[in-house]
């Protein structure tokens, strides 16, 4: 049955936040039921919802769909932000493989030591800086389009500008020496839907807390400590 | 100049290997250039030929590609192991991260500190047997076709029976529990293409030995 897309996940970003961010961008509605308790997320798994045992799981057109990166595809494809053809997809899935990596030095951030937490700090904007802006930089300047690929609105551009945000979240300053990234950044949050997103009151989470980590490591009753990669 | 796909690489499977399981199983042939100092490396950074400084890099249709994850879609698309619609595409897309997950707990092992490495080993076993091959085993008994997505070889194939080898280079009853993996695993490496490439002197690559990881480590660190 036709409805809203229904994700199911912690209330915080984790692997879900670049999902809601798509939807959000592609103007879909859709609702979400969070994970508080290892029973719930025992429910779900009794009842074959979870392929892999795993969340995010998002049911979407009938289907029960697990695996972001598989989530994310779908979402471009359905909703046309995936390029007009195979040579600007394959640029759109390596620019997203780009803000991925990325982002996944942010991702197990919030469960690091206080110390490890300052290490990795540092990691982020190095990598931020010296491997992935600098290549993003180097694709606006060349073509001097609006978007990343094939002048046309994609999922690589809400991919990185969420990539820039939670950055900037670690270092105010971080698009200091990246003038395009700055203009890209602006324009990219005024179209509407992405404004929308943007404003208090959307379904985008904040910065993921202790109150956040708590909940993960309950219900995936995930205690050991994580180290940074 | 359209030519043979060229992969940059190190001489060893890591990531570049999927990439040649996908390549060979569509029949396409395919040249190597590889990595063998840190010097070759820093020559392919230097010439902006690695959009982020990484391999695995694809010379292809004109393109550097560069992230496992875009040239094993490129390939699957373009040669039509990627599902006829949509749907297709997202079970496809589905079973592969997957299987990437479960091969990247595999190709790690062996960079795993020594007091780690039994640890490691029963996590491997654990999610092979406990996570991965349960799903797989269920997909194929649902429907009872000979490929895991609409009735046709796709990617999800070539890549479910790489992993399924290299698991078994791990423990080799790992598959004892799963009766339709096994022949899942006879029939696919039956297709002539896979065949040819699972024979000796093909360019499949040996999994790395510990002894070899130094290596392989100076030309990236």
């Amino acid at each position: 049955m036709a409805g809203k897309p229904k994700l199911y996940y912690f209330d915080g970003r984790g692997k879900m936040e670049s999902i809601r961010w798509l939807l959000a961008a592609a103007g879909v509605e859709f609702e979400e039921e969070f994970l508080e308790t290892r029973e719930q997320y025992e429910k779900l798994l009794q009842g074959g919802s979870l392929l892999f045992q795993q969340v995010p799981m998002v049911e979407i057109d009938g289907m029960k769909m697990v695996q972001t990166r598989a989530i994310l595809s779908y979402i471009a494809a359905k909703y046309n932000l995936y390029g007009k053809d195979l040579k600007e997809r394959a640029l759109i899935d390596m620019y997203v493989g780009g803000t991925d990596d990325l982002m996944g030095f942010i991702l197990m951030f919030p469960f690091l030591s206080a110390e490890d937490k300052e290490k990795q700090r540092a990691i982020i904007v190095e990598k931020a800086t010296s491997r992935y802006f600098p290549a993003y930089e180097k694709v606006l300047k060349d073509h001097g389009q609006d978007f990343l690929v094939g002048n046309s609105f994609s999922w690589a551009d809400v991919h990185l500008l969420e990539a820039i945000l939670m950055v900037e979240e670690k270092k105010s300053d971080v698009l200091s020496g990246f003038p395009q990234l700055q203009a890209f950044k602006a324009r990219i949050s005024s179209i509407p839907t992405i404004k929308k997103f943007l404003q208090p009151g959307s379904q985008r989470k904040p910065v993921p807390d202790d109150k956040y980590v708590e909940t993960v490591r309950r219900v995936l009753c995930m205690y050991y400590d994580i180290k940074a990669n | 100049m359209s030519g043979k796909p060229k992969l940059h690489y190190f001489n060893g499977r890591g990531r570049m290997e999927s990439i040649r399981w996908l390549l060979a199983a569509a029949g396409v042939e395919f040249e190597e250039c590889f990595l063998e100092t840190k010097d070759d490396l820093t020559k392919l950074q230097k010439d902006g030929s690695l959009l982020f400084q990484q391999v695995p890099m694809v010379e292809i249709d004109g393109m550097k590609m560069v992230q496992t994850r875009a040239i094993l879609s490129y390939i699957a698309a373009k040669y039509n192991l990627y599902g006829k619609d949509l749907k297709e595409r997202a079970l496809i897309d589905m079973y592969v991260e997957a299987v990437m997950d479960l091969n990247e707990l595999l190709m790690t092992h062996v960079a795993q500190p020594a007091d780690k490495k039994e640890e490691h080993f029963a996590t491997i076993v654990d999610k092979a047997t406990n996570r991965y091959f349960p799903a797989y085993e269920k997909v194929l008994k649902d429907h009872g076709q000979d490929f895991l997505v609409g009735n046709r070889f796709s990617r999800a194939d070539v890549q479910l029976l790489e992993t399924l080898l290299t698991a078994e280079e791990f423990k080799p009853d790992i598959l004892a529990k799963f009766p339709l993996l096994q022949s899942f695993k006879a029939r696919i490496s039956n297709i002539p293409t896979i065949k040819k490439f699972l024979q000796p002197g093909s360019q499949r690559k040996p999994p790395l030995l510990e002894k070899d990881l130094p290596k392989v480590m100076k030309i990236f660190y």
